[in-house]
């Protein structure tokens, strides 16, 4: 089997990577999807507020992911449904599997790789206590209520105040469950403010910040939850527990984007993201082999995963057209002070057509700061923000006339105070 | 009347279960629980230890060595996971040093095949990312790691092809002593047995007082462990101890059959037997022992913790015979590490106890002592082809993480011992164990498990009976008034 193109992944990323690839002349083009259909984890969703930067209207998960679904009729793109990519080489052959088509070996001119990512579990958090049922994954519980038509539990509490976990509030709420708590480590929330307005606030859900979860009892299903307040080093505080009886306990504790593949491929991964490294258009550290969406960075919207990947899939085209892009120069994107990682990682000045996108996350809560690009002692440009947050994530554009007058030096972002003190 | 009931279904258990059914014979097994393998048996660390740890002339020592045998041996041809990858035990001081070559000595007098003593540069050679402050190690290549859960899993299985019963969720209450044999008291009804074994793990004291002058008291010593993604599966490569101490043989690091790097336990009496719980002081300390071996493991990359209860009786050794206020009664109790590598052996040797004392031992014309189980992940690229052409449903991954397809779950579902629960068919088939957790496939598995067994998925339990997953269908409108 063989193709120009393959996508890996049939969620938002890889939808509109592939329809951005098309649009842009490739031809030939598989999307995989391991599910039964496509559209990823936005079937889900059924709450509404996707699409508002992209479609500027307010569209549920379901009808953001159809608009794609709809939009790939008449492309000649094609789809394997219920098929797992199990190996990659980095030739770009590709080992997948499903139950129509048997065991496939199928070379790719260009792979996008669109994968997502998963949840962090009770394990990669280590909370002590007893192992009952009742304990799920924020998304996996979803899954249950939208999906499968299942109430996983009736006296909720939740950990971690991640979108998913607001979301999951409400729903459990509307669902007719008691939601007791929602409860986060930090002293801040890691989810959009609006989340915690909609979802908690308008519910009376209280959210108990700088606390967690310090035990679990409960023989077959939960039975009750100890939380404790943590000091400033997110340690849990004797004397402060506070004991819910419930029945259980939803966990919106991370997201890891899911790179066993791209670990397999043997893609450069930068530890701060958890995702391949990635140049100005998306591609990994492997000519012809492109990453977007939740597999690169964790997104807080979908509408970012799209544009993202409608360049992975622009770049893939040209790759497809005109061959590999030089590499005579390029620029490492450093961390500067409060910022936890940035997206790209390297860009290649010489292929920026007129600007490059950088996204990136600040390490705490800031109010009236400002971003400050660097080369060496240079000062590129400067953006100011009125308020800055983990939880949200921040992309600023540089101009390509910029990025010609960094020379050879690395280009660091930092986040200072708008006195210029870091 | 049977002839012979075995009580639990743990490891003790399931490989007597194997031995008795080459045997022609009635043999029941009753299980507390829902499941075989559902106690100690699932919860330790999954060594098959070479055996210069039991003092010479143990019962311990001389199990723990055949064990170690019949294991290799069993595993092939019931195709349970199972590597020799052989294990050292570091010194980190001269004290250590001696401790090594005590080892060694008692080692060699319990017949522990090729044990060597190895210099600190070449126990590095062949662990690097150990602390290269140590003195030196003893080398045992003969220690194994295995799927233990799997073991007794495939063991029971197969004696139920040969004609041996189990029935789980079934407790047994009490017992009397009849003229032909025992009559046992259980939650579903009266069984009359002509010999009865007891391999009731943390509960043995209570079933042995049933018929026979109390002798010994089980304490549950509870052992935390720490389960990592199989991306730390290489940290190290062998069965990597501590010297042992009073309280054991320590804090071990070693990688698992499935790929993944197991680190744990430690070890403190629980006043539950059934109180497996993991507590943060417990998990702190197993990390903080485990880097004076190896400080490269990533705690970052754990997927799950654990703990499981040990069976401690106040007599050092295993208790295996038979009562002597109760002929025809067999203790198989106290059965701590090396328990997990000498049960087959105990097995073999409690059969020859039962023909001593009367039991018939005809073998059977045909026995089963093989066992086929389709594992996908681990086919070539042209057995899978052939295989998913053959039967479309292994062409299906169910869990993504362990690569698991929907044929096999559907095998696991229909094995003699029945998995009626999502983690029953985890420990038969790996769906769910993986780095998620069963976030994804979860829902899945149930929806497999309810469409195969024709069951409504708020009957189908995450583990226990009782653990119940989903409650009832969303938008219910029955309490709407």
């Amino acid at each position: 089997m063989k193709y120009d193109l393959v996508v890996v992944g049939g969620g938002p990323a890889g939808l509109a990577a592939a329809l951005s690839a098309h649009e842009n002349g490739a031809q030939k083009i598989l999307i995989i999807e391991r599910d039964r259909e496509l559209g990823g984890i936005l079937n889900q969703c059924i709450h509404n507020g996707f699409g508002l930067h992209y479609f500027k209207e307010e569209l549920t998960g379901p009808e953001y992911a159809l608009r794609f679904i709809k939009m790939l009729k008449d492309t000649g793109i094609e789809i394997k449904l219920g098929t797992m990519v199990l190996d990659i080489s980095e030739d770009r052959v590709i080992q997948a599997m499903n139950s129509a088509d048997g065991y496939m070996v199928i070379e790719a001119g260009a792979i996008i790789l669109a994968m997502g990512c998963r949840e962090r579990t009770r394990g990669a958090i280590a909370i002590p206590g007893d192992r009952p049922a009742g304990i799920f994954t924020a998304g996996a519980a979803q899954r249950y209520l939208n999906m499968e038509g299942y109430m996983v539990g009736k006296r909720v509490l939740i950990l971690g105040s991640g979108d998913i976990g607001l979301i999951m509030a409400r729903r459990m709420t509307l669902e007719g469950a008691k939601v007791l708590a929602v409860v986060e480590l930090m002293p801040y929330s890691n989810g959009l403010n609006r989340n915690i307005v909609q979802c908690l606030h308008d519910y009376d859900i209280p959210l108990y910040l700088s606390h967690t979860i310090t035990d679990i009892k409960g023989h077959e299903r939960v039975e009750k939850v100890i939380v404790s307040k943590v000091d400033e080093k997110r340690r849990p505080i004797p004397g402060s527990e506070i004991e819910f009886d419930c029945d259980t306990i939803l966990l919106s504790v991370g997201l890891i984007p899911e790179n066993e593949l791209s670990r397999g491929v043997g893609l450069q991964i930068d530890p701060r993201t958890s995702g391949p490294v990635v140049y100005e258009n998306m591609e990994t550290s492997m000519e012809g082999i492109f990453a977007c969406g939740n597999v690169v960075h964790v997104h807080d919207l979908v509408d970012f995963v799209t544009q993202e990947s409608t360049r992975a899939g622009r770049a893939a085209a040209r790759y497809l057209k005109e061959g590999a892009a030089g590499k005579e120069q390029v620029l490492p994107v450093k961390n500067g002070s409060h910022v936890n990682y940035t997206v790209p990682q390297h860009i290649r000045p010489a292929n920026v057509e007129k600007f490059v996108e950088v996204f990136f996350r600040v390490d705490n809560v800031y109010r009236d700061m400002k971003i400050v690009v660097t080369s060496g002692d240079k000062e590129l440009c400067s953006f100011k923000r009125e308020h800055m947050a983990p939880g949200e994530m921040e992309k600023i554009v540089l101009p390509k006339k910029f990025l010609d007058a960094a020379g050879q030096e690395p280009i660091t972002i930092a986040v200072v105070s708008q006195e210029g003190e870091h | 009347m049977v002839d012979v009931v075995i009580i639990g279904a743990g490891i003790v258990g399931c490989s007597l279960a194997y031995e008795l059914s080459k045997y022609q014979l009635s043999t029941l097994v009753l299980e507390k629980e829902n499941d075989v393998a559902c106690g100690t048996t699932k919860a330790n660390s999954a060594i098959v230890h070479a055996g210069y740890d039991p003092h010479p002339g143990t019962k311990m020592a001389k199990y723990n060595v055949e064990g170690n045998r019949l294991i290799e041996e069993l595993a092939k041809k019931l195709s349970v996971p199972y590597k020799k990858v052989g294990s050292f035990v570091l010194a980190f001081d001269d004290a250590d040093m001696d401790t090594v070559r005590d080892l060694y000595d008692r080692g060699v007098k319990n017949g522990v095949p090729d044990l060597q003593i190895l210099s600190a540069a070449e126990t590095l050679a062949l662990e690097p990312n150990l602390n290269p402050q140590i003195k030196g190690a003893l080398y045992a290549p003969s220690a194994g790691i295995v799927s233990p859960w799997e073991l007794a899993i495939a063991m029971m299985d197969t004696a139920m092809k040969n004609g041996v019963q189990l029935r789980k969720s079934c407790e047994v209450t009490g017992m009397e002593k009849t003229e032909e044999g025992f009559l046992l008291h259980t939650g579903t009804g009266d069984i009359a047995a002509r010999y009865v074994v007891n391999a009731a793990g943390l509960y043995s004291d209570e079933v042995h007082n049933m018929v026979s002058a109390p002798s010994f008291t089980i304490t549950a010593n509870r052992g935390q462990y720490y389960l990592l993604d199989k991306n730390q599966g290489d940290v190290v490569h062998h069965v990597i101890f501590q010297c042992p101490s009073k309280v054991g043989k320590g804090v071990l690091v070693s990688p698992t059959v499935h790929g993944n790097l197991i680190v744990g336990p430690d070890a403190n009496d629980v006043s539950g037997r059934d109180d497996v719980s993991t507590t943060r002081e417990g998990l702190d300390f197993v990390m903080q022992a485990a880097s004076r071996s190896c400080d490269k493991v990533n705690y970052r990359q754990s997927i799950r913790n654990f703990a499981g209860n040990r069976a401690l009786s106040e007599i050092d050794d295993f208790i295996i015979g038979e009562a002597p206020d109760a002929k025809g009664f067999f203790d198989i109790a106290g059965i701590k590490s090396p328990g997990l590598t000498s049960a087959p052996a105990i097995a073999v040797d409690v059969v020859r106890m039962l023909g001593g004392a009367g039991l018939p031992l005809t073998p059977r014309d045909q026995v089963v002592d093989r066992r086929e189980k389709i594992t996908f992940r681990e086919l070539s690229p042209k057995e899978r082809a052939a295989l998913i052409a053959k039967d479309p449903r292994y062409g299906t991954i169910i869990c993504r993480c362990e690569t698991v397809t929907e044929g096999e779950i559907i095998d696991a579902i229909h094995t003699p011992t029945a998995p009626r629960s999502v983690d029953a068919v985890k420990r038969r088939c790996n769906a769910g164990m993986g780095r998620c957790q069963g976030g994804f496939c979860g829902p899945r598995v149930l929806e497999i498990l309810s469409r195969e067994l024709q069951l409504d998925p708020r009957e189908i339990p995450q583990d226990k009976a009782g653990s119940a997953i989903v409650i009832g269908e969303t938008k219910v409108r029955e309490d709407i008034h």
